[in-house]
């Protein structure tokens, strides 16, 4: 049955279309999203490549061509063996406490019912807001086997100093601890996903709590725990702080001290340092592969809620105090301490133990000196500088990214993401002094400018932005930009009106994470830095080289503060600012 | 075989208001305290299998867990036999709260808790194999008893696989396989079904019905599912916030619900409100809106009373021509008819009200045709007014 039209309709108007062909200059120009997309992946590709293939260049060439010189200046020596076991030592030691210290406040947090879990959460924000130098500074003010404090209070029962900060124990000590909070949260994680009908059944079932811990519990946690502790020794490996302050002292080299030791010869020796940046990247890179193998092994045991029932907490009954002891010295130890003795020294004049004299004599000095110092204003200056700036440059470039890897059928954009995710592999003192490899030999003015450093950082925060503007960029569904281009817009148009200001949640929240954590920044910038272009870490390191212990602890607490109303103002904002386990 | 007395157990009702964000009752009140459970009892011979139905938040389950040993009551006892599982509150005199792990229940989750790092058959020894030293059976006794478990399960050709690589319907005849290898009194069983799609269900269903009677295990069982309830169990217990409503055989549950909760809950029902005319012995004729009905009950029903009488869909009967001589019968419209294929569900206005009338397939009646009802005296239930 047809419908018959009632009467008949006026002819429509033919739809508006262009003319068939566009303009000739239309055609010859690219397209706003042609030039967008181009200029972002060709800014990427350039971060991420330029640097390894100079690094590669000058360790494997110098004037007469291909040489393996450096290598064998490098590792011919008889202290290579000291080298990489130190290193590795250090690495594993540091791991394996961080885990061990991480793991039990994590079970102890989420299964038990032991109190004051506020604290614990407080503690896992410190790596966060204290730098990973002054961290290290305040142990060495604690731990030193000359002026710490421990040690004078020790001294009376034990008759000398037992603790000594300057020892690969005292290496592992404070890299460990600065690493277990990480570790924490990330066994939290695990431990909360984990459905606690699992343990409740090998409790019907007649297992023993400890029974439930060892058979049950553990094994499923096996595959996180794996992939933190692999996580952690890379981090190690790449630590440059904690060596270069605690272990040159008493000539204890690991990989990444051993860079710098070697560059602060002169003439400096680039393709021994380049040698031995190489050997740390290939450990990192097989580290990186192994922990993801792991993580994807993982996958198996991935549990499914059934009806939320919280498990209720163990009772701890008679070791609640015990463990509420713990607690309170994890959080005196790793919060506490470290950030009173720095707050004392920079109320001081010069630095002594506590006693009525230096109750008596403590002033506001060192913070004057800050203000009046041309020095510490121009690093603050700079670092604020540097971390707006590439803060903005890297969401800028990651949401164009984001775009490009996952909503484009653009092929070869699986490539542009491991591009992105490049530099996370690359310790940032072998970043350092790649980019000084590409810049020392480059006509281009940029070496020992303000620049060399944000080229730096941009590069070292591609991965983090990358992370940020993807699972943003994942939630916003297909159909939102479709109907916008159903309606008319062009690409661009649908970018900057649609999806960008949905994107911004993320971006904003990646945004405020490179702030914070490139103010921190110190491996990397301490290749590439020259006089007048500081940051607050480096301007630390050089008062530290100097002993100015007061002068530092008084910009310590300043940059301590300064992060902390950074984060403060993050979290604010909404941002869920954590430790991301990367 | 089960006996549960007095079960109380609440909650600081203040402390989730404040969670939850908004303001907790003022000074002067004392604080709100949100019962799960509200004085429950309830007893369960041995070989029966009892159900405790309800709907979401009615403490089912929590009282499930507190038979179990994973939830701590407030008060009350528990006893399995002459052993006394727990027992607390003003009137006890020896309190006794024996730990999950050390009651010897078999329990069976709603997520089954299989545990993916072991086979199928490392998952059902578990309970053998964690006996303390001096009751642990041999290790040739253990693979005897979980192999003879296994084939009862129909599992035994999957011992050695890992155990998440069962399908769903596997995984629950494991988790009970691993309930019951220690040959429990008492077997938990909290939303068995409720994870499977809807063939599924049904078929295990059967299944654990008849597995249940062979074997003889004293059951408790948690659902939601009425279906469920009615077709397992011999005993059913009504659950509503944390109280039993009603508790009874599944017949008796279905055809006389003692209040429009419980009618509403289990089946669909009619309810039509009216006033108690007069009464003579079990008969009472009762006027409402839009006629009389007769009907039989021994509940007490002075002249006056309201009250709500129910009658269940299926005991509507629809016909064209008025039926002679029979009480019960009205006349109306039909508004609205939908074929179900096993029966035709008619919506019939009557009056003011709406009468849904459930007939076999072959019955059918067009929208907008008059019918006449006819309901059966001895279907008709009365329900308290709430």
């Amino acid at each position: 049955m047809t419908l018959a039209p009632t009467r008949p309709s006026a002819p429509m108007p033919p739809i508006e279309s262009g003319p068939s062909e566009p303009p000739l200059w239309r055609r010859i120009l690219p397209t706003p999203k042609f030039l967008t997309l181009g200029v972002v992946t060709l800014i990427i590709a350039y971060l991420a490549i330029v640097p390894l293939y100079y690094l590669f260049w000058g360790t494997f060439f110098d004037a007469s061509g291909f040489t393996l010189d450096g290598f064998k200046r490098a590792y011919g020596n008889d202290q290579i063996f000291d080298l990489v076991g130190n290193s590795l030592w250090f690495a594993v030691g540091a791991a394996a406490l961080s885990l061990v210290l991480g793991t039990g406040l994590a079970y102890l947090q989420v299964r038990t019912d032991v109190p004051f879990k506020a604290l614990f959460f407080a503690a896992s924000i410190i790596p966060l807001v204290i730098p990973g130098i002054l961290y290290t500074i305040a142990w060495i003010l604690l731990g030193s086997p000359d002026i710490g404090l421990l040690n004078h209070y020790l001294e009376p029962i034990f008759g000398r100093a037992v603790i000594d900060v300057f020892s690969i124990w005292g290496m592992i000590w404070v890299e460990g601890l600065q690493l277990s909070p990480i570790v924490f949260l990330l066994m939290v994680a695990s431990f909360r996903a984990m459905d606690p009908s699992l343990e409740e059944s090998a409790l019907m079932s007649g297992a023993g709590r400890w029974t439930v811990f060892r058979k049950v519990t553990i094994p499923l946690a096996r595959p996180a725990i794996v992939a933190a502790i692999l996580i952690m020794v890379v981090r190690s490996l790449e630590s440059f702080e904690v060596p270069a302050l605690l272990g040159l002292q008493n000539g204890i080299y690991v990989f990444t001290s051993r860079i710098y030791f070697v560059l602060r010869d002169y003439p400096p020796d680039l393709s021994a340092a380049g040698a031995l940046a190489v050997g740390l990247l290939v450990l990192a890179i097989i580290g990186v592969i192994i922990s993801n193998y792991a993580g994807r092994a993982s996958k198996n045991y991935q549990t499914v809620t059934g009806k939320g029932f919280r498990p209720r907490p163990m009772e701890l009954g008679r070791w609640r105090p015990v463990a509420g002891l713990l607690i309170v010295g994890y959080f005196l130890l790793t919060v506490v301490a470290p950030l009173l003795v720095l707050l004392y020294t920079s109320l001081l004049r010069f630095y002594a133990p506590p006693s009525k004299d230096t109750f008596s004599t403590m002033t506001l000095d060192n913070y004057r000196q800050l203000i009046h110092t041309s020095a510490a204003l121009t690093a603050l200056k700079n670092s604020l500088i540097l971390g707006l700036a590439s803060a903005t440059l890297v969401m800028a470039l990651m949401a164009v990214a984001a775009w490009i890897v996952v909503r484009s059928q653009i092929r070869g954009r699986k490539v542009l993401d491991a591009l992105a995710f490049m530099p996370l592999v690359v310790p940032g003192l072998v970043m350092g002094l790649a980019l000084s490899f590409v810049y020392l030999r480059s006509p281009i003015p940029i070496y020992g400018t303000l620049f060399i450093l944000l080229i730096s950082y941009c590069t070292r925060y591609l991965p983090y932005g990358m992370r940020y503007a993807v699972t943003s960029m994942q939630q916003i569904s297909n159909e939102l930009e479709e109907s916008a281009l159903v309606n008319g817009a062009s690409w661009w148009q649908t970018f900057r009106r649609v999806l960008l200001p949905l994107l911004m949640p993320g971006v904003v929240a990646g945004w405020i994470y490179i702030l914070v954590v490139s103010f921190r920044e110190l491996s990397s910038s301490i290749l590439l830095y020259s006089p007048g272009n500081e940051v607050l870490s480096i301007l630390i390191f050089e008062q530290f080289e100097n002993g100015q212990f007061t002068v530092l602890s008084a910009l310590g607490v300043v940059m301590v503060l300064t992060l902390v109303l950074l984060v403060t103002i993050a979290y604010k904002l909404g941002a869920r600012v954590g430790l991301k386990q990367d | 075989m089960l006996e549960v007395q007095n079960l109380v157990k609440s909650y600081d009702g203040d402390r989730q208001k404040r969670k939850r964000g908004s303001e907790p009752s003022s000074n002067g009140t004392p604080p709100q305290r949100v019962f799960a459970v509200n004085d429950i009892s309830f007893s369960v011979k041995p070989g029966e299998l009892f159900t405790l139905l309800g709907p979401s938040g009615c403490g089912k389950s929590t009282t499930l867990r507190s038979v179990a040993g994973l939830e701590t009551p407030d008060s009350g006892t528990v006893s399995v036999g002459e052993r006394v599982l727990f027992a607390a509150g003003a009137s006890v005199t020896k309190k006794v709260n024996v730990p999950a792990n050390k009651r010897g229940l078999g329990m069976v989750f709603q997520s089954y808790a299989i545990w993916p790092h072991m086979t199928v058959f490392e998952n059902v020894a578990f309970p053998l194999r964690v006996r303390p030293r001096s009751q642990r059976p041999s290790k040739r006794e253990i693979t005897e008893r979980v192999d003879r478990v296994l084939e009862t399960m129909e599992l035994l050709q999957y011992a050695d696989r890992q155990a998440t690589k069962l399908s769903g319907g596997q995984q629950q005849r494991l988790a009970l396989a691993r309930a019951i290898v220690i040959e429990p009194s008492l077997l938990l069983l909290d939303e068995p079904l409720s994870n499977l799609d809807a063939k599924l269900r049904e078929s295990l269903r059967f299944e654990l019905k008849r597995l249940q009677r062979e074997l003889g295990i004293t059951s408790i069982y948690v659902t939601h599912d009425q279906i469920e309830a009615l077709s397992l169990s011999s005993n059913i217990a009504v659950m509503r916030a944390g109280e039993v409503v009603q508790l009874g055989k599944p017949r008796d549950i279905y055809e006389n619900p003692r209040s429009k909760f419980v009618a509403e809950f289990i089946g669909t029902s009619n309810f039509i409100d009216g006033t108690v005319a007069s009464s003579d012995g079990d008969l009472h004729i009762v006027e409402t809106r839009d006629g009389r009905l007769v009907l039989e009950s021994g509940a007490h029903m002075p002249v006056g009373t309201e009250v709500i009488v129910s009658i269940r869909p299926e005991s509507v009967q629809l016909t064209t021509e008025r039926p002679i001589g029979i009480e019960n019968v009205w006349e109306g419209n039909v508004t609205t008819r939908a074929f179900l294929g096993d029966a035709v569900d008619h919506v019939i206005a009557v009056g003011k009200h709406e009468i849904r009338a459930r007939c076999l397939p072959h019955v059918s009646h067009a929208p907008g045709s008059s019918v006449f009802l006819q309901m059966d005296a001895s279907k008709l239930a009365l329900v308290p007014v709430d």
